[in-house]
C-alpha cells in the first residue's frame, strides 16, 4: 500500500491516526466482507450459478430492483417537487415539513414497516380506501414499492435543495429579460442545473432501496415467487442453514451495490463539477456588465 | 447581488421582476399542495399511526406493554449496544477525520470510499457476513465453539451489527468539516509549544464539535433502532438477545398490536428527538461558520 504523506506535516498523530482507522476499517468492515467472498468461493461456478440464478432468486431481484426503480423515480418527481417549494415558497408551517423531510433516516425500519402497514392494511386508514376499488395496498408488490418510496424520501430532496438555493436568481433574471416564458426558464436553465443532483439523490434512493429489509418485510406479504425481496430470500436461506444459498446470493447482491456505488461517485464528480462551473461561470457578470447604472 | 434596475421610474421594477422569477399564484399553490400531501400521507401518517395505535387500548395497557420484563430487557440491550457501537466508531470518526482531513497522502480517496462501505450493503448482508466467520459453520467458529465463546446468536454479534452499519456516520460527517477548517490553526498552536493532544482539545475539537455532535446523533438513531443486521445474528431469544426492533417484530407477528405499537412509539420518540437536536445543531452549526466567516477571509 502506497500510503504515504505526499507533503510533509509538522502536525503530529498522522501515523496512530491512520494506522487505527485502517486496523478498524479493515478488522469490522474489510475482512469481514471478503470472508463472504471467501465463503462464496468455496462454490464451483456451477453451483453459484445453480443458486444465483434460480427462478426464486431471479423473481426477487426483479421485484427489489423493479420496486426499487419505481420508487426512486417517484421520489425524483415528488423530491423536486419538494425542494422547490421549500427553497422558493413560503406557506404555514414549511419549517415543521423541512425537518420532517429526514424522518425515514431517524426512524428505525421496523417502526415505519408495521406503521405502514397498519395504514394500508385492509381496515387500515388509507387500505380501506383503496379496498372497494379492487386495489390491495398491502401484502402485494404496491406495498414494496410503498415502504420503498417512504425508505428513499429523503435523497432526491437533499441533494436537490442545496444546488437550487446557490442557483443565481439573476440567470432566471437573464432568461427571462431575453424573452423567455417562465416554462422555457424552468426546463432550459433550472432543470438542466439541478439533474446531476436530482441524478445522485435517484441512485442513492435507487441504492438504498435495492438493499432495504425492516420497512418491507412486514407490507409486503413476503410469498416467494411474488412478493418475495431479495435480503429476505437470504434470511431465509439463512433460517434453514443454507449458508452456501445465503452467500451466493449475498455476493450477487454485494456487486451490485458496488457498482452502484462507483455510479454514485461519478455523479457527483459530475454534480459538483456542474456546482461548480455554474459559479464560476460568466452569465451572471454578463448581466451585471449589462445592467444599466 | 446586483439586481436588474429599470430606468423607467414609472414601472414597478420589483412587482416585473418578481413575476419573470416565480409562478403564477396558482401554479405555486398547486406546488405547495403537492408536496404537502406528498409529505403528509408518506410522513405525518406513519408517524401519526404509530402514536394512535400505541395508546388505542388506553395508557395503563402502553404502561404495561413498556414495563413487561422483554420489554425491559429489550430496552436494556438496545442501550447496552448502542453505548458500545457509538462511542467506539465516534473514536474511529475522529481518528479518521484527523488523518484524512489534516494531511495529504496516496491513496486518500479509495479510503473514503471504503469508509463509506458500509452504507452500501443491505442491512441483512451486514450481518450475514458476521454470521459467516463467527457462526457454527463460520471461518472460526469450530474454534469459537470449542472455547465456548458465543458471538453469533448472543450480545457480542449484535454489537458488532451495530457496529458495522453504523460506521461511516461520525467520520463522512467530521472529514468534510476537519478538510475544510485547514491546517493553520493547529500549525500555530503546535509552534507555539502546544503538545499534539493540547491542539486536538483546544483548538481543533472546538470548531468540529457541532458536526461531531450531529454525526454522533445521527449514529446513535440508526444504532438503536437497526432491525436487518442485527435480526440475522441476533437468534430472537425472548428476554436475552432481542433489542426494541425484534421486540416490536415479534409483538407484532403475534398480534399484539398496542403493545408493539407502544415499544415503536419510543422509538418514534427517540426519532423525533433526533429530527429536533439535528435542526439545533445545524441552526448552531451556521452560527459558528458565520462567526468564523471574517478570520477565514482573513486567512484568504
Amino acid at each position: 500500500m502506497g500510503l504515504q504523506l505526499k507533503q510533509k506535516s509538522i502536525l503530529p498523530g498522522f501515523g496512530l491516526a491512520l494506522g487505527f482507522t485502517i486496523l478498524y476499517l479493515s478488522l469490522l468492515v474489510l475482512i469481514p466482507l471478503s470472508a463472504t467472498f471467501l465463503k462464496a468461493s468455496s462454490l464451483s461456478w456451477e453451483q453459484f450459478w445453480h443458486i444465483a440464478a434460480s427462478r426464486r432468486a431471479v423473481a426477487s431481484y426483479e421485484l427489489s430492483y423493479g420496486a426499487s426503480a419505481i420508487a426512486a423515480t417517484i421520489n425524483l418527481f415528488f423530491g423536486l417537487v419538494v425542494a422547490w417549494v421549500l427553497i422558493r415558497y413560503d406557506f404555514p408551517g414549511k419549517r415543521l415539513f423541512d425537518s420532517l423531510v429526514d424522518l425515514p433516516f431517524a426512524l428505525p425500519t421496523a417502526v415505519a414497516g408495521i406503521a405502514l402497514t397498519t395504514i394500508y392494511a385492509p381496515n387500515g386508514w388509507i387500505g380501506h380506501a383503496l379496498a372497494p376499488l379492487g386495489i390491495a395496498s398491502a401484502y402485494s408488490r404496491l406495498g414494496v414499492v410503498i415502504a420503498l418510496t417512504f425508505t428513499g424520501l429523503p435523497f432526491v430532496v437533499r441533494t436537490v435543495q442545496p444546488v437550487l438555493e446557490d442557483l443565481d436568481k439573476e440567470m432566471e433574471e437573464a432568461a427571462a429579460s431575453l424573452g423567455a416564458n417562465r416554462w422555457q426558464t424552468i426546463t432550459k436553465i433550472l432543470l438542466p442545473a439541478v439533474m446531476p443532483a436530482a441524478a445522485t439523490g435517484f441512485s442513492m434512493a435507487f441504492a438504498r432501496a435495492v438493499g432495504e429489509y425492516g420497512s418491507v418485510v412486514f407490507i409486503s406479504g413476503n410469498m416467494p415467487l411474488k412478493t418475495e425481496i431479495t435480503p429476505l430470500l437470504i434470511i431465509t436461506k439463512l433460517e434453514q442453514y443454507d449458508y452456501a444459498g445465503a452467500t451466493a446470493i449475498a455476493v450477487v447482491m454485494l456487486i451490485s451495490s458496488f457498482v452502484l456505488l462507483l455510479a454514485i461517485n461519478l455523479l457527483q464528480a459530475w454534480s459538483g463539477g456542474r456546482l461548480k462551473r455554474a459559479h464560476g461561470g460568466e452569465l451572471p457578470e454578463i448581466v451585471e456588465a449589462g445592467a444599466p447604472s | 447581488m446586483a439586481s436588474i434596475t429599470f430606468p423607467n421610474p414609472g414601472l414597478p421594477a420589483a412587482a416585473h421582476a418578481t413575476h419573470a422569477t416565480t409562478e403564477r399564484g396558482w401554479v405555486r399553490w398547486t406546488l405547495i399542495a403537492v408536496a404537502v400531501t406528498f409529505l403528509g400521507v408518506f410522513l405525518f401518517l406513519p408517524l401519526a399511526v404509530v402514536f394512535s395505535s400505541a395508546l388505542e387500548k388506553g395508557f395503563a395497557v402502553y404502561l404495561a406493554a413498556l414495563r413487561e420484563p422483554d420489554a425491559m430487557a429489550a430496552i436494556k440491550l438496545t442501550l447496552i449496544a448502542a453505548g458500545i457501537a457509538v462511542p467506539l466508531n465516534m473514536v474511529f470518526g475522529v481518528a479518521a477525520a484527523w488523518a484524512i482531513g489534516k494531511f495529504e497522502f496516496t491513496g486518500k480517496s479509495l479510503l473514503v470510499t471504503l469508509i463509506d462501505l458500509p452504507f452500501s450493503v443491505s442491512p441483512v448482508v451486514s450481518g450475514l457476513v458476521y454470521v459467516l466467520i463467527f457462526g457454527l459453520q463460520g471461518l472460526l467458529g469450530p474454534w469459537l465453539a470449542a472455547h465456548d465463546i458465543k458471538v453469533i446468536f448472543a450480545v457480542p454479534g449484535i454489537v458488532l451489527a451495530t457496529i458495522f452499519v453504523t460506521f461511516p456516520f461520525v467520520a463522512r460527517e467530521l472529514i468534510p468539516l476537519v478538510e475544510a477548517q485547514g491546517t493553520e490553526e493547529e500549525e500555530a498552536a503546535i509552534t507555539l509549544g502546544a503538545s499534539g493532544f493540547q491542539t486536538f482539545w483546544r483548538v481543533t475539537l472546538p470548531n468540529i464539535k457541532w458536526g461531531l455532535l450531529y454525526g454522533v446523533i445521527l449514529c446513535n438513531a440508526r444504532a438503536m433502532g437497526e432491525f436487518g443486521a442485527v435480526s440475522v445474528v441476533s437468534g430472537h431469544i425472548r428476554g436475552r438477545t432481542n433489542t426494541m426492533p425484534l421486540h416490536i417484530e415479534i409483538l407484532y407477528n403475534e398480534y399484539q398490536f398496542a403493545p408493539a405499537f407502544a415499544v415503536a412509539s419510543l422509538l418514534a420518540l427517540l426519532a423525533l428527538a433526533t429530527l429536533l437536536a439535528k435542526t439545533v445543531v445545524e441552526w448552531k452549526a451556521r452560527q459558528q461558520a458565520a462567526e468564523l466567516e471574517p478570520r477565514s477571509g482573513e486567512a484568504l
